[in-house]
């Protein structure tokens, strides 16, 4: 249904502003400063996930009744939000939006008895680490042919068995969504804690994203009750398309640190006797990363906003991610060329980006909008 | 409250165009590539006669579109409508009188009577010069105060319409020595003497619309009709502002110019994925990147692309509504749909093989016209000197 009544518009709301003043200052100040830090160590900050909470995201798509502030579902929230963080950083955007990501998808897809669960579980005041394990390990993934089989016992129950990767959280998570083949009903989700019997995890290190932790799953002969499962009206091509523009909202944040970053440093950089940025050849590379981004960012305004007046929006969250792919990634590269053998070392966070930008391409689920 | 789609009242106008398009335009696209000819194509009297009932109707409908600190108003109308008829036909819609460019231009600082003496109004744009293109501030005519008349001197030369039109907007100095702040528009009526079409470009694209070379000679005007401020600026900053005026009518018209490829490239897709459906190809915005042909590969990328594109223009054009300083945005807008026509046009004629090639569609038509849209209203290069000279705070001599 498209509410045509509408007008273009791309201010968002007063509330909407006043969280981004609130999470760009997060951002700054506690993210982008121990962002080197922690990708070094490949951990979060001591504490970093505590002082996310004050940011009280997780409390806004919850109902009052639930304990919740009852802002409602709005895709468009998620996704100013998940770019201020990202911007900050985005391995510890995703780490701070995974347990949120959880709530958006029980919100969407869940019984009211799993709603009512995940909310006392996860609209806390301390952090609550929880993710969803849809990603599997292999090259050409499809979230619509998974391997780790669901199968329907007599009594309603479910066996799962398979493997799952890059897990946030492993056997941290207080509540992770495992996705599983059921056979004729396709892909579907349950909910179960970490330490249930027959799960296994193994720490994995990957390209970038190092301070997320991230883990394989195994799942062996798992049994779960029938009302672990989401709802029957569970949507894996809806649940796919918030997670695309979770993606594209991801790339807009990072890669606008990029040109943030770049822009000071082609300005004072001195070659031949002038800044190298007014040569054509580093401007107009300049000129396009900012042309590009600010293209994405368009794209991914308008997935979210169709996605929050119920209109069909796979297309352009489809369309977004692709260009989030493709030009993220180019303005990741970009980015490193500007700053020349200096882009190229540990001094300088634009290698950083470079590694996490590419993971843009395999992020499925981790996230949703 | 964010939401990028268009409202109804503009997307009433656009569906209104499409029809336009359809019916009016599209049977008489191959007809004039074919003719080149110099006088508008017969049919378009016609059709210009339709269009205008139709929008004053639409007008007459439309209230203006605003909300508390909101405003769809006439540039996010005219970006949308641009690109309806150039899904169409871009030359045609360039022969299309009431779209002439310099039209703008007169209407922003014409008196009343002035109106009324000049009547209806179909007017080019003469700027670029043999020696001048995107260089403007560096145009060679003079226009010289004599008594009550400016005597006008020079050569211009890629003037769209310049042989229809009835009247020219002539760009003058009134003192080579002074520079940009000298550089002044005057109105022309075709007949002054001292005027003269000399000749009428044969192009690569956009071949029912006619771009000519004119020649100024001792052509004389009345005073009254230098449009705008007819001063000299006394200093430097001064200057610099008289100039930037200028140049900001570009914040404008860029976008709209930007619009023209939006419609051109969604009329070269659709006229791909139609010939694709006979093939069986289909999008379906589901298939994960290792399910997918090349082919479908390159037509999602151009879809992305073009979506891209277009909510660029949509943007500027909305910022210049809400009267928002939109210059990088319109350039931003004008480089990605500039670049992005022509690609997807291209890309469409490969992808379809030898019917793409033949005559026998349009699409090698698109593809040829695609490329004047990246290079008028400023070159792909000149959008990109102008997004970088903002984003890195540079002015036009630290960054040439």
């Amino acid at each position: 249904m498209t509410n045509t009544e509408l007008l273009f518009d791309l201010t968002p709301t007063e509330e909407q502003q006043m969280t981004r003043e609130v999470v760009q200052r997060f951002a700054r100040e506690e993210m982008a400063a121990a962002a080197r830090a922690a990708d070094e160590a490949g951990a979060l900050p001591e504490g970093y996930l505590l002082k996310t909470v004050d940011l009280g995201l997780n409390f806004m798509p919850i109902p009052e009744a639930l304990g919740g502030v009852g802002a409602g579902r709005s895709p468009v929230s998620n996704v100013l939000n998940i770019e201020d963080l990202a911007r900050g950083d985005m391995s510890m955007a995703i780490a701070a939006l995974a347990p949120l990501s959880v709530i958006n998808c029980i919100m969407d897809f869940g019984t009211p008895a799993q709603q009512e669960r995940i909310s006392q579980a996860l609209a806390t005041a301390e952090f609550t680490p929880a993710g969803l394990a849809l990603m599997e390990s292999g090259i050409g993934f499809d979230a619509r042919q998974l391997k780790t089989r669901a199968v329907a016992q007599g009594d309603g129950s479910y066996i799962l068995s398979g493997a799952k990767s890059m897990v946030a959280f492993g056997p941290e998570a207080k509540i992770l969504v495992v996705f599983a083949d059921t056979g004729e009903e396709g892909t579907q989700g349950f909910v179960l804690e970490a330490d249930t019997a027959g799960v296994s995890f193994e720490k994995e290190d990957y390209m970038g994203l190092r301070p997320l932790p991230l883990y394989a799953m195994t799942l062996a002969d798992v049994s779960v009750p029938a009302s672990a499962r989401l709802h029957e009206s569970f949507d894996i091509g809806r649940m796919m398309s918030l997670g695309k523009i979770a993606m594209s909202a991801l790339a807009v944040g990072t890669c606008q640190a990029m040109l943030d970053y770049v822009v000071p440093y082609v300005n004072e950089r001195a070659a031949f006797g002038e800044p190298i940025s007014n040569r054509q050849a580093v401007a107009f590379m300049v000129a396009d990363m900012a042309t590009e981004i600010e293209g994405l960012r368009l794209m991914t305004y308008r997935a979210a906003a169709q996605a929050e007046q119920n209109m069909d929006f796979s297309r352009n969250a489809f369309l977004s991610h692709r260009n989030a792919i493709k030009y993220g990634m180019k303005v990741g590269t970009d980015g490193v060329q500007l700053l020349g053998g200096h882009g190229f070392t540990r001094e300088h966070p634009v290698e950083m980006w470079y590694r996490n930008l590419r993971a843009l391409a395999t992020l499925d689920g981790m996230l949703l909008a | 409250m964010i939401n990028l789609e268009i409202p109804k009242k503009i997307e009433d106008t656009r569906a209104l165009l499409h029809q336009f398009s359809l019916n009016g335009l599209r049977p008489l696209s191959r007809k004039y590539d074919l003719l080149e000819q110099k006088e508008m194509p017969e049919e378009l009297y016609e059709l210009v006669k339709l269009l205008k009932g139709g929008r004053s109707q639409a007008e007459k409908r439309a209230d203006p579109a605003a909300e508390a600190g909101n405003v769809n108003g006439s540039n996010l109308s005219m970006v949308v409508s641009s690109a309806e008829l150039c899904w169409g036909d871009v030359g045609l819609f360039l022969a299309l009188p009431s779209i002439g460019l310099g039209n703008a231009a007169v209407s922003a600082v014409a008196t009343e009577e002035q109106k009324t003496e000049w009547g209806d109004l179909f007017a080019s744009m003469a700027i670029t010069e043999p020696g001048a293109g995107s260089d403007s501030a560096a145009i060679k005519t003079t226009a010289t105060l004599d008594g009550d008349e400016y005597v006008l001197n020079g050569t211009k030369i890629f003037v769209t319409d310049g042989y229809r039109s009835k009247q020219v907007v002539v760009w003058a100095s009134l003192d080579l020595k002074m520079g940009k702040a000298a550089i002044k528009s005057f109105l022309v009526p075709k007949g002054t003497p001292g005027m003269t079409v000399t000749r009428v470009e044969h192009k690569l694209g956009i071949r029912s619309s006619d771009t000519a070379q004119i020649v100024l000679e001792d052509c004389r005007v009345p005073k009254a009709n230098l449009l705008g401020n007819p001063e000299i600026a006394k200093t430097a900053d001064a200057r610099k502002k008289a100039f930037g005026g200028v140049m900001q009518t570009f914040d404008n018209t860029r976008p709209m110019v930007a619009a023209q490829a939006v419609g051109l490239a969604r009329a070269a897709l659709d006229m791909t994925l139609e010939l694709l459906k006979e093939e069986g190809v289909e999008l379906d915005y589901n298939k994960s990147y290792h399910q997918m042909s090349a082919v479908e590969s390159d037509l999602y990328d151009m879809e992305a692309d073009y979506e891209t594109a277009r909510l660029l223009v949509l943007k500027a054009a909305w910022m210049a509504d809400n009267k928002q300083p939109n210059s990088k945005n319109a350039s931003m807008s004008k480089a990605k749909a500039g670049r992005m026509g022509n690609q997807v046009a291209l890309k469409c004629v490969e992808i379809c093989g030898q019917l793409g090639y033949s005559k026998a569609h349009l699409l090698e038509k698109f593809a040829r016209d695609s490329k004047i849209i990246d290079i008028y209203e400023g070159t792909q290069q000149i959008q990109q000197l102008i997004v970088a000279r903002q984003v890195l705070g540079k002015s036009s001599s630290e960054l040439k």
